[in-house]
């Protein structure tokens, strides 16, 4: 069979128009988002100094810092990261170990997939309605709460994904030396996947530290340094939020430091995630 | 069994089988594991119940007219979303058009056409940035993004536009660098790289003897990809191009700082306008009786959308895993 070298010639062209729209696509997304970290941490870097760490939020004009927003967002996190480890490790454990193919896990694995992918602000609202409406007030609790609820389905999914990995053989033999089953997860089960897990909890935490809308209507905001979570809570994400859309420069700078700590966190978290899973795949 | 226990069995009855510690905790451990399971999805369910609950009040006064209006006063408690639902759409839809072909872009780049040695890092970095957080987005759209796209782009756009013809409609608007198409943009920056990092995922997937064929068969770089892997994936595809919609359709934050927020119908790509979630944002803890019921059926509008399209998108991937 023939081959035209006009048809050769053609499909070359397209080729390379296909292989040069491809790289330089890749380098203007590439480059665009260069550019939003690069102006995130020169203007963040900016804005950084002591007082950021020593100081709570001020009034405009006066100097002050995010101290109160930093320990209330740590505070919110490591209890939505509580509950969530809860909720979490036990509902992936029962769609691994219990549920197989009824059912009704299915239905749970499957509405677990799109709670991961929910708008945030819809669990805002939802725990507004049965944590801050009926006890008339705006908590760090509150708060908390709906951090755990965008957290466990993250924590779930993996869990359920590494214990699926563990061979059988280890439930069996187990099983064999007489163990009731619960304490062959517990024992033997958790502990084989316990990096894995523990790489899915920290991903979780990555996801909402920097979680802003469902804490517009729970934890608020708060002026003042504050320990107690049933008090409404000053918190990074709503802080910035709010000083960035104050026309006073030195409350946006504070904005652009905070920002810049939160995606500092998150990409720290997000980086030892990773080296766990490949630490996790080496050995 | 404790010791007492065997000290008191009968030893006439012959050895007894011990029985391990902790048997009847089988039934609670299962228990447990279940009831964690049952809260998720409860959890699900709950944000159905109360946002149905919580907007009941406009619901039943509006009816259907709740969507279909675009009247949306608080001072005479008449509430419309016809604006924000539309706009919701028209920013998640412009932002999947502008972040489809550029998320394929690198996708396909960082499978098939990248020198080994940049794959790693390309990827890796592909895949941190699709976790920062969307308020760094809103925030780098608000104070960079939004000056220098009012003076390059709007304002130009505005004065290159011959009177009466259709882009003098589409450029209508004030040229501030906030408003629809503005938001889009950022939208767009935000799912491309998740986007981008699922669709690479996918690709990898392809077994290497169907691409190796296809180009043992002397295919070129594009046709392997246009006409052999991608059509392999396309389920998968579909599934997390929705995903990205599914992001785009219920983000918050990155919209509110550069939508403008202004109620009712966007007359251009530079208006300002508004999203379900913008709105509930903006409004929501400064609202109180039939607005904040408002707010709620605004919020069950945005669940029952993004839930049909995380729905469906979660379907196409697993029928792409089952493959």
């Amino acid at each position: 069979m023939a081959v035209s070298p006009a048809r050769i010639a053609s499909r070359r062209a397209g080729n390379v128009v296909f292989v040069a729209f491809c790289s330089l696509v890749t380098l203007v997304a590439l480059v665009a988002l260069a550019l939003i970290l690069y102006s995130l941490v020169v203007q963040g870097v900016g804005g950084l100094s002591l007082d950021v760490f020593t100081k709570s939020t001020p009034a405009a004009g006066s100097p002050g810092g995010l101290i109160n927003a930093i320990v209330g967002s740590i505070m919110m996190c490591v209890l939505g990261m509580v509950i969530a480890l809860l909720i979490g490790v036990f509902a992936g454990t029962w769609l691994a170990e219990y549920a197989g193919n009824s059912r009704y896990g299915g239905a749970v694995r499957f509405l677990n997939d799109v709670l991961l992918s929910a708008p945030s602000i819809l669990v805002g609202l939802f725990v507004y309605e049965i944590l801050v409406a009926p006890f008339k007030g705006f908590s760090g609790l509150a708060g908390a709460v709906a951090l755990a609820l965008l957290a466990a389905p993250v924590i779930t999914r993996t869990t359920e994904d590494v214990l699926k990995l563990q061979p059988t053989a280890l439930r069996e033999s187990g099983v064999a030396l007489g163990s009731p089953f619960w304490h062959v997860i517990r024992a033997i089960l958790w502990r084989s996947a316990s990096s894995g897990i523990l790489t899915g909890g920290l991903l979780a935490f990555a996801r909402i530290s920097g979680e802003t809308a469902p804490l517009l209507f729970t934890a608020l905001n708060n002026q003042f340094f504050n320990w107690n979570m049933t008090r409404p809570m000053a918190n990074l994400p709503v802080v910035i939020f709010q000083f960035a859309l104050t026309p006073y420069p030195d409350l946006n700078k504070l904005a652009w430091a905070g920002a810049l700590l939160i995606a500092a966190t998150v990409l720290t978290v997000t980086i030892v995630a990773r080296a766990l899973t490949k630490e996790q795949k080496r050995s | 069994m404790s010791t007492a226990e065997i000290l008191a069995a009968d030893p006439a009855a012959g050895p007894t089988r011990s029985v391990a510690k902790g048997v009847g905790l089988e039934v609670f451990f299962e228990g447990i594991c279940f009831a964690a399971a049952t809260a998720l999805l409860a959890a699900l369910g709950g944000v159905l119940v109360s946002l149905t609950i919580g907007g009941w009040p406009a619901i039943s006064k509006f009816g259907l007219g709740f969507i279909t209006t675009v009247t949306w006063d608080p001072v005479r408690d008449v509430y419309g979303a016809a604006g924000p639902i539309v706009g919701t759409l028209i920013t998640a839809a412009l932002a999947l058009i502008m972040a489809l072909p550029i998320a394929g872009g690198v996708a396909f780049f960082l499978v098939e056409l990248c020198p080994p040695i940049l794959r790693r890092p390309i990827g890796t970095a592909v895949e941190l940035l699709a976790g920062i957080p969307s308020i760094v987005y809103g925030m780098w759209g608000l104070f960079v993004f939004a000056p220098a796209f009012a003076k390059y782009v709007e304002v130009p756009a505005m004065a290159a536009a011959p009177s009466g013809s259709i882009w003098e409609t589409l450029t209508q608007g004030i040229p501030n660098g906030s408003g629809i198409l503005a938001a889009s943009i950022i939208l767009a920056i935000m799912i491309l790289p998740f986007m981008a990092a699922t669709l690479r995922e996918l690709l990898m997937t392809v077994p290497a003897q169907v691409r190796e064929s296809a180009y043992g068969l002397g295919a070129t770089t594009g046709e392997v990809v246009m006409s052999v892997t991608l059509p392999y994936v396309r389920r998968g595809a579909i599934g997390a191009i929705m995903l990205g919609l599914g992001r785009a359709l219920g983000e918050t934050m990155a919209v509110t700082f550069i939508i403008g927020n202004s109620h009712g119908f966007p007359q251009g790509l530079f208006d300002a306008g508004s999203t379900i979630a913008s709105t509930i944002a903006n409004e929501f803890n400064e609202a109180s009786g039939l607005q904040s019921a408002a707010l709620m059926a605004l919020g069950l509008v945005l669940f029952l959308i993004t839930f049909t399209v995380l729905a469906l998108a979660r379907l196409l991937l697993r029928e792409q895993a089952r493959l």
